[in-house]
């Protein structure tokens, strides 16, 4: 869905590798587990609780929630607004899951 | 609990600029914001974004730069990655920073979070590959990414030119810019084009804008009337229809970014239960403000977008304003000291609005935009549909917390962030009521998730 530009004058970024759901991801320092994902091809990062469909980030900017996922086993983290560390756990999450 | 004179939320242009004001009267000020750097949406990731050649982003972006350096100054205790989850009419405030929760209490408070896109609910629009293009923007200035293939741009508004715009400048191909903008509305809009003048500069920029799209040949699809997102477990299609014209046309892509403008983001205010007023021109809520900013909570001011839509460098104004204002209250200086500097900004400030009546007009999203068929998802977390809503009218339902508690629509994650317009808005229609009348959620704190483990640990500071 999203690849990385190639521009010339950009800082060389350092590679930071995270796992979705086991799969080695490789990101790039300073981006947010949600572009981190999107860069990698990942679409969905978790299921509705109530009929299972597949939903991705939407909004990037913490408003709509869809980028919910399981990060080093702490539930309900909006992916876009964490940043990448290398050797993350991301787990994306399923079915009914209540916030507070 | 540690007692800090001013907290700002949000350092974009109006959280900075207000930090920036209030410090010169030697309040030191807090700032906290959720992004992991300074900027706002706006100025996103201006420090460090790889997109380094200025005419990408444009001149209007990298015009932050000063405000950003503003912020590092001693004087200014600025927070990044720190998330709001409670604000209490006390002024007690609840943060949270890498997964630890603290609570801290402010003499002041400086709303300046900001804005969020209007919903835009299509049939389709919960797929996978269907974002906004104020996501596509964030994208493209944090991390260098865009779109792997040629994406189709949908809606109206001001950002949806700029993103196209700048994908072009990067070399990012662009399928279609499909536009939502009704016929009929530049004819409403004519009428405020003499006020609109007095801020020249935006309107020739939002005209080079469109300019700059048609010597590049992008497709620039007119008078769309009907929009739909297709694909199985992921966007596959859009489908759409101009005019009257029966006719669907239908393009293949991996990606549809949607836009219908920007409203106030009003979670924090809603929760402080600040007394809001439904704009009719801007077709949103705003928090009621007197002439500094402040709203009915003693000690509590909005600035910038989050009070009502103004831009970028009318937010920085405000804040500027807000800044003031906090120096008045905190017996910093007399009103009278300040009287002319006051009187200048106000008049910059009416300047650089007084082209909000005609875009509010000219991008005014149609009805059927905001009101969905009965079976579009209104409520993306807890997919509830437009039907739904309607048939709970039907049944007596006059406002928004009574369908929550009989759907669940709007207690999903986002608290209805995503719904809340909509729900407000259908209920209106279907009991012919004004949008006033019908209200809002009633809303809670934690404003973001939170831990019981992490409330322990705020509490611990509340009784210490
Ligand atoms: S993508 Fe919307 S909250 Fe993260």
């Amino acid at each position: 869905m999203f690849k990385r530009l190639s521009l010339p004058d950009a800082p060389a970024q350092k590679t930071v590798i995270v796992y979705f759901d086991g799969r080695q991801v490789t990101a790039q320092d300073g981006d947010t587990i949600a572009a981190a994902l999107l860069s990698a091809g990942v679409e969905a990062c978790r299921t509705t609780p109530v009929s299972g469909s597949p939903r991705g980030p939407y909004c990037m900017m913490g408003v709509c929630f869809e980028c919910l996922v399981e990060v080093d086993d702490i539930p309900n983290v909006q992916g876009c607004q964490v940043l990448v560390k290398d050797g993350m756990q991301i787990r994306s999450q399923h079915g009914a899951r209540r916030l507070g | 609990m540690t007692t800090h004179d001013l907290v700002i939320l949000g350092s974009g242009p109006a959280g900075m600029a207000a930090a920036a004001t209030a410090v010169a009267y030697g309040i030191t000020a807090l700032v906290v914001d959720e992004q992991p750097a300074p900027g706002g949406q706006i100025y996103r990731s201006i420090e460090s974004t790889p997109l380094k050649e200025r005419r990408i982003l444009g001149d209007d972006y990298w015009h932050g730069k000063a405000l950003v350096d503003g912020l590092d100054d001693p004087r200014i205790d600025y927070r990044p990655g720190t998330t709001l989850w409670q604000l209490t009419r006390r002024l007690e405030v609840g943060l949270l920073q890498g997964g630890h929760a603290s609570m801290v209490q402010a003499r002041h408070v400086i709303l300046a979070h900001g804005a969020m896109e209007r919903p835009f609910p299509i049939p389709g629009w919960t797929l996978p590959g269907v974002m906004t293009a104020g996501s596509g923007q964030i994208l493209l200035k944090s991390a260098g990414l865009a779109p792997s293939a040629p994406v189709v741009l949908a809606g109206c508004g001001p950002l949806l030119l700029l993103l196209a715009v700048q994908y072009l400048r990067a070399g990012i191909p662009i399928a279609a810019l499909l536009d939502t903008t009704p016929a009929g509305q530049y004819w409403d809009a004519l009428p405020l084009l003499p006020g609109a003048l007095r801020n020249s500069r935006t309107l020739l920029k939002g005209l080079g804008l469109l300019a700059e799209l048609r010597r590049a040949g992008v497709r620039h699809v007119r008078h769309v009337t009907a929009l739909e997102a297709e694909g199985e477990d992921r966007l596959e299609r859009v489908r759409w229809q101009c005019g009257n014209d029966p006719e669907w046309h239908c393009l293949t892509t991996p990606l549809l970014l949607l836009h219908q403008g920007v409203v106030p983001n009003t979670q924090v205010t809603r929760a402080l239960d600040c007394a809001h007023d439904w704009d009719e021109r801007q077709l949103a809520w705003q928090p009621r403000r007197d002439p500094w900013l402040a709203t009915d909570v003693e000690g509590v001011a909005v600035a910038g977008d989050a009070g009502g839509i103004v831009g970028a460098k009318a937010s920085a104004m405000q804040g500027q304003l807000a800044g003031l204002g906090a120096a008045i209250a905190l017996g910093r200086v007399s009103e009278d000291k300040i009287h002319g500097e006051v009187k200048r900004l106000r008049r910059d400030l009416a300047r650089e609005t007084a082209i909000r009546p005609f875009l509010d007009v000219l991008y005014r999203p149609a009805v059927h935009w905001r009101l969905p068929e009965d079976e579009t998802l209104v409520c993306r977390c807890e997919e509830v549909t437009a039907g739904e809503v309607r048939r709970m009218a039907e049944q007596g339902c006059r406002g928004p917390n009574q369908t929550k508690s009989f759907t669940r629509c709007g207690m999903g994650p986002c608290q209805g962030r995503m719904c809340g317009l909509t729900v407000s808005e259908l209920l209106a229609d279907a009991n012919g009521q004004s949008v006033a009348e019908t209200g809002y959620y009633r809303l809670r704190p934690p404003f973001k998730p939170i831990t019981l483990g992490q409330l322990a640990t705020a509490a611990e500071d509340t009784s210490g």
